[in-house]
């Protein structure tokens, strides 16, 4: 119960974050719906195309709306110069206005369009112009309407917003990332307690507005409106940061696993050791992070060679470890701008892992042996790893046939695995719960699965930041894979569990001694 | 009518058709100041699209209508209707304002404010109580609420009144005192009046003209007396032998 006052305490920021985001965000919807509402209002065309518009959105998963605006703003940089953020809060900030917009349209626009024949008769009959018929009567009918789909937008925003954290925005999802990566539970639901009070409160006032409009009481309005605004203010005061800090900021960015946690969190002790300030951008989807440190949005990330080699230089050969290295290192270089650091001495490797009871049922020692069984078992993998090209060769070059294959998050293709729910997973070779689970990882004699070298990668904007690369020395080729297995363990299981923080502060004295 | 002098109201070959229906068909017509005119016919006839030509909530397809001499197309339809009183069965009294709020209405489109002593005086004219200024419309009962709806259509102090049906959902007693008392205001005030109705008793009470339409066209143009000596052609005479034959029998029934 304290873990948890603890959690929701350390919050603050990340709250008043959100609050700044979704207020910013439904500021926008209500700005841009309301308009196109009174034109769509007037022209049924219009309110066909902009209603659709609004509704296609929203079919559109929340997630990957966000995740759309990074390569979007990317593409835009083209026209409006490199200083345009392709990262944090301007694509949050599009995407949930842009997801914000269909409530607040369509219940204006039904609003409008079904007010009383009569007193559109009696408005134009009277002599209003169009400006004076929206201003004293239709916008006054509309109010409570128009202000009901605000509130549902408000919610819809606030819930959808602890996405924004895929993206690198601050918000009340990194602790639920964070939570869910590590099985963190009590982070997970700190974080979904602040959510879903923030959405409460924010329902609450606007539910405020809205009767006061529909009981004209003005007052009431009033009160709704100034309250809602405290807050957005008090947000905004809380992160004003009354410190003039000088230092130059390095912006380490994360994907969503435990593993790019801990060695995101070491690599900032590191530098902040000497004297850099550091950021964190944790929790980043697969595909953005690499986009990332290329268009220096974020200045440092660790990366696989593996995955690099398939998914940016877009190869399908597998010329061995050294050489996939010495191509990355001088593809990124010529190509991104990059600069491939070194690298930092463990491989993270797909492979496919089964139970100690599997292996000795089934007779599994390598690949080749499950190529007999296959049919009789199910693979679970990320949702990547089905789409992966790793599992189309591994598949093809052994002629792999499942009975079923099923998604999981990596973190729960582990219980899966434990539960009988699949009996073969795409695991990761430094994964801790390997050695935890005592799982056994099939061996690959055909060579089929690339290497996975972890290596650091370094923004063009800090490529040759001396002292950054100096600080950073320690931890090339300085991390065995035990040695990330055990720091992984130390966050991933269910007992004890150590914060990332704790884990890389243990890391960096492991790779001392 | 003196012929140098252009009418005050005048439709020339006017005509509206929604898509192949004919609603006005040719209608050429002079009406002069402070008359008081009936448009009586069947439902369909054509009598409210006529009306709604005047102040171009209806637009016509093609024909003219002049206002003392202007054709009520020249300007923005807006300041055209503020300078017509409109009064229809609907009334249509904004929920969201007050009693007061509502008669101020056309002054305040102009941006001038209505003085409380000017709308108590309106309020009188129309036989409400000054004190209901500041009631809401849901508050008062279909006569008042109609009551407020002539005082509004008089408060931009113009010179024509129009009447869509404004009494055809009022009870017959609030029907017949509201009738009388627009007839005195049209003569107190020196308005010109057009009515729309489909009863011809209504008509043949109040106005000075009757003009009885029939598929689009005006087919019968005279006054009162005349119509029930006889004149105006069978579709008008069918008209008025209705508040006749209920006349004669309510008669043969007291004797």
């Amino acid at each position: 119960m304290s873990a948890l006052l603890g959690a929701l305490l350390g919050l603050g920021p990340k709250l008043a974050e959100h609050v700044l985001l979704c207020a910013a965000a439904v500021a926008l919807g209500i700005a841009v719906a309301l308009p196109l509402a009174v034109w769509a209002s007037r022209s049924p065309s219009v309110a066909r195309v902009t209603l659709g518009f609004a509704s296609l959105v929203q079919t559109i998963p929340a997630l990957a709306l966000l995740a759309l605006f990074f390569p979007i703003l990317l593409a835009a940089r083209t026209l409006l110069g490199d200083g345009l953020p392709a990262l944090g809060f301007l694509p949050a900030w599009l995407a949930l206005a842009l997801y914000a917009l269909l409530p607040i349209l369509r219940n204006a626009v039904t609003a409008l369009t079904n007010l009383d024949a009569e007193l559109i008769e009696a408005a134009d009959g009277l002599g209003m112009t169009g400006w004076q018929k929206l201003r004293l009567v239709e916008a006054p009918l509309a109010a409570p309407y128009v202000m009901a789909g605000i509130r549902t937008a408000s919610v819809w925003t606030i819930g959808a917003a602890t996405l924004a954290t895929t993206i690198g925005q601050r918000s009340l999802g990194d602790p639920i990332f964070a939570g869910l990566q590590t099985q963190n539970w009590v982070l997970v639901l700190a974080g979904c307690i602040a959510s879903a009070g923030l959405a409460l409160a924010a329902d609450a006032l606007l539910g405020l507005v809205e009767r006061g409009f529909a009981m004209r009481r003005p007052r009431m309005v009033v009160a709704g409106v100034l309250l809602a605004l405290a807050g957005i203010a008090g947000a905004a005061a809380s992160l004003v940061d009354w410190r003039a800090d000088a230092r130059e900021t390095v912006v380490i960015g994360a994907k969503s696993f435990s593993e790019q946690y801990v060695l995101a969190r070491a690599i900032g002790q590191l530098l902040e050791d000497a004297g850099f300030a550091v950021e964190y951008r944790e929790g980043l989807g697969s595909a953005v992070v690499h986009n990332a440190v290329a268009s220096s949005a974020i200045d440092i990330s660790v990366d696989y060679t593996g995955t690099l080699w398939t998914n940016q230089l877009e190869r399908t050969d597998n010329p061995g470890r050294q050489a996939m290295y010495d191509e990355i290192v001088r593809w990124e270089a010529e190509t991104s701008g990059a600069r491939v650091l070194g690298r930092l001495g463990f491989e993270n490797a797909y492979g496919l892992a089964v139970t100690q009871e599997t292996a000795r049922d089934y007779g599994l020692a390598s690949i080749a042996d499950l190529a007999r069984s296959a049919p009789q078992l199910t693979i679970g993998g990320d949702p990547e790893w089905f789409e992966r090209p790793e599992w189309q060769a591994v598949r093809d070059a052994y002629g792999l046939r499942f009975a079923d294959r099923r998604t999981y998050s990596p973190t729960f293709m582990y219980n899966a695995l434990a539960s009988g729910e699949a009996d073969v997973i795409s695991a990761y070779t430094s994964d801790g719960r390997i050695a935890a689970d005592n799982l056994v990882v099939l061996e690959d004699p055909l060579e089929a699965l690339p290497s996975y070298d972890a290596i650091v990668l370094v923004s063009p904007r800090m490529a040759d930041n001396a002292g950054l690369v100096e600080a950073l020395q320690p931890l090339l080729g300085a991390v065995d894979v035990q040695t990330m297995r055990q720091a992984n363990y130390a966050v991933d299981r269910d007992e004890d569990k150590w914060s990332p923080e704790q884990a890389a502060q243990w890391l960096l004295g492991a790779i001392r001694r | 009518m003196d012929g140098a002098q252009p009418a005050f109201l005048r439709f020339d070959a006017l005509s509206k058709s929604y898509d192949d229906v004919t609603a006005v068909h040719g209608v050429s017509l002079e009406i002069a100041a402070g008359e008081f005119v009936a448009l009586v016919g069947a439902s369909g006839s054509g009598k409210s699209t006529l009306l709604k030509c005047i102040n171009r909530l209806v637009e016509p397809t093609s024909g003219r209508v002049l206002l003392d001499g202007e054709d009520v197309l020249a300007g923005p339809p807006a300041r055209l209707r503020r300078r017509i009183g409109y009064v229809f069965q609907g009334v249509g009294l904004f929920p969201h304002m007050t009693v007061a709020e509502n008669v101020a209405l056309t002054p305040r489109l102009e941006g001038e404010t209505l003085p409380d002593a000017r709308i108590a005086e309106l309020l009188d004219l129309v036989e409400l109580d000054p004190a209901m200024a500041a009631r809401m419309p849901a508050e008062l009962s279909g006569g008042q609420r109609q009551r407020v709806g002539v005082a509004r259509a008089l408060a931009g102090e113009s010179h024509l009144l129009l009447m869509d049906e404004p009494f055809g959902a009022l009870d017959p007693i609030t029907r017949r005192a509201l009738g009388q008392r627009v007839r005195r205001l049209h003569d107190e005030l020196g308005l010109t009046t057009l009515m729309v109705t489909h009863d011809m008793a209504e008509a043949l009470l109040l106005a000075s003209r009757v003009l009885v339409m029939d598929a689009g066209r005006i087919v019968a143009d005279e006054t009162p007396q005349a119509l029930l000596a006889g004149a105006g052609g069978e579709v008008a005479q069918a008209l008025v032998a209705v508040p006749r034959e209920q006349a004669r029998q309510l008669a043969g029934i007291g004797e």
